[in-house]
């Protein structure tokens, strides 16, 4: 169960480290436009270098960030096989008389998606949970979404609730931890047996969990109240977020990034997409 | 002849990730069949972590636990090695043979639970049964014993632990905070393991849920002649309780003796941010004070037979 928790946060000093979450995040929207704005190689040739450039920027060990892409390969492999037999082009590559035809540009849509989704995974990975912690990041998205606080939308409830399930993740993994050990102590076996009977093992878990789940809640719930805790209105940080010129320099330089590939999309070779 | 033996084990968490932690340093120990022993240390110490490692809860990243000189962690391959030469294992074909070596290896896993009972930290989490009565009968009820025995154990353990017969029929969740305590402790003490293993049994407990838990594993050892093993950092209990003590610091093994011999060890132990118990610093004070009394004294009740004889042959006032 270790190392699976939700967020796989790195913590490092870096510039990536640095940057305001609330930049990180306007940063990574940009960034994913600008992986679809590609059409030709140059552009994925740029979009793969400013991805290496980023993994740079974040020092990030290259392993983990190529760990993160492992729980999608089977999308990746899926959709390039779609994208291989499905298109339909100009340039037929099988002999006439096969019944399955493949063309040329269905190879290069199949390598422009699995650079695309490569490139998008391994950015928002960078730009967000690697860098940026996930209570940072809920406090970002807080602010970005404040606006809507005008139509009556309960922006900082649902933070708030955001930011109380991230928190207990991984005292509820570390909890399940503890029980199933103290269960196994006792001679409880999880992984023998028909389904029902593995079914029927969890109940010594689940109950516990839920037991001390519920107590965890009303407790918080009542620390919250002694605290005079009556949700957003009026209530002051303790950590304000605070934006540096170099948060506005990122912002535009990944705009700028992305204009340069709607330009790049003229001077390309080979296919193009259409 | 050591119950169970630690052979150089080390223990690192999360090995190779940027949160690398070594909790055992090169440990080695011994520890004597048949007596209480105590293991004090301050939080992070590695003493918790050695507990799961004694029923192989967790194995060592290096060395070997020894349980009556068995490798508890013994490897797929040299259980197979064992099996081998065994008669059911030599006509079966081969992936027959390598299931039946995986049952083997989750058999053995499963009755060194049962050998070795662990009380974790804050067991009444555990609970989980409609009755106080099945949740003691959960360990027995996977040994696979019979109907009979099951109820003759938890009837025992209930015993041991001075939980009354009325509480049986009784949700654990209606329970107060010591009682669930003891019917978690009950649980663990129906197997009657050979060694029994508990990690800060008295944590959050009042002075009297305190006494219960150490009088019911005392009993319990006493009678059955179990090993039994007690994670703590109060010297007092220690000292009440013990015969040997382990005093760990770091990762590593600072202490090993009888109680006489580590507490007489004053300043190894306060340089480890370690305290001799109250009523031993009481003694020494009073002796500074010219009061002629001995100063090998761990306990309140030794204490007070001492300043008696003292008073009693009255040799002179104060």
């Amino acid at each position: 169960m270790k190392g699976v928790a939700f967020g796989q946060y790195y913590p490092a000093v870096s510039p990536m480290h640095r940057i305001d979450p609330r930049a990180k995040v306007i940063m990574a929207v940009l960034y994913i436009v600008c992986t679809f704005l590609c059409k030709n190689l140059t552009g994925f040739i740029a979009l793969l270098l400013s991805a290496i450039l980023l993994v740079t920027l974040s020092h990030i060990p290259l392993k983990l960030v190529l760990r993160s892409l492992r729980p999608i390969l089977f999308i990746i492999a899926f959709t390039s096989v779609i994208n291989i037999f499905m298109t339909k082009g100009e340039t037929l590559l099988t002999p006439e008389s096969w019944k399955i035809k493949i063309y040329a540009e269905g190879i290069w849509n199949a390598l422009f998606m699995v650079l695309r989704i490569t490139v998008l995974i391994i950015g928002t990975g960078i730009f967000l949970t690697y860098t940026t912690t996930p209570i940072a990041l809920t406090d970002a998205l807080e602010y970005l979404l404040s606006p809507l606080k005008k139509i009556k939308i309960p922006v900082h409830d649902f933070a708030m609730m955001m930011t109380i399930a991230l928190r207990f993740i991984p005292t509820l993994t570390e909890e399940t931890e503890k029980i199933m050990n103290a269960q196994k102590a006792r001679g409880a076996d999880f992984t023998t047996g028909s389904l029902l009977k593995r079914a029927k093992a969890l109940i010594p878990i689940l109950v516990p969990l839920f037991v001390s789940a519920f107590n965890r809640a009303f407790d918080l719930a009542s620390a919250m109240e002694c605290r005079c805790y009556h949700g957003g209105e009026g209530r002051t940080r303790l950590n304000v977020l605070h934006y540096r010129a170099v948060d506005f320099v990122a912002i535009l330089l990944v705009a700028a990034f992305g204009v340069g590939l709607f330009f790049l999309n003229r001077y390309g070779f080979g296919y193009t997409l259409s | 002849m050591y119950k169970i033996y630690l052979d150089h084990v080390s223990y690192i968490y999360g090995q190779g990730t940027p949160f690398e932690k070594k909790a055992l340093d090169d440990v080695s120990l011994g520890i004597r069949a048949g007596c209480m022993t105590g293991i004090i240390g301050h939080t992070g110490s590695g003493k918790s972590t050695m507990m799961q490692l004694l029923n192989g809860l967790a194995s060592p990243t290096e060395g070997k636990v020894l349980l009556d000189d068995y490798d508890i962690n013994s490897r797929p391959e040299e259980v197979l090695e064992a099996c081998k030469s065994l008669p059911p294992y030599r006509n079966l074909s081969k992936s027959a043979a390598k299931k039946a070596i995986k049952a083997e290896v989750t058999r053995r896993r499963r009755e060194l639970c049962f050998r070795v009972g662990l009380v974790m930290q804050y067991p009444e989490y555990q609970l989980f049964e409609e009755t106080v009565f099945k949740d003691i009968a959960f360990g027995p009820q996977n040994m696979g014993l019979s109907e009979e025995e099951i109820k003759a154990r938890v009837l025992e353990a209930a015993e041991f632990t001075g939980i009354e017969s009325d509480l049986l029929d009784k949700s654990p969740f209606d329970l107060s905070g010591g009682q669930k305590r003891r019917v978690a402790l009950a649980g663990v003490i129906a197997m009657r393991p050979e060694v029994l293993v508990l990690d800060e049994p008295a944590a959050g407990l009042d002075p009297r849920g305190r006494d219960f838990i150490f009088e019911g594993i005392s009993h319990y050892q006493k009678t059955t002649g179990s090993t039994v093993l007690i994670v703590s950092h109060s010297m007092e209990d220690m000292a009440r309780y013990c015969d040997d003590m382990v005093v760990m610091a770091n990762g590593q093994v600072k202490m090993h003796g009888n109680c006489k011999e580590v507490f007489s060890k004053v300043s190894d132990l306060s340089s480890i941010g370690l305290d001799i118990p109250q009523i031993t610093q009481l003694m020494a004070l009073l002796r500074e004070k010219g009061m002629d009394v001995p100063q090998d004294i761990y306990t309140v009740d030794a204490a007070v037979s001492a300043v008696k004889r003292f008073l009693e042959t009255g040799k002179g006032g104060v």
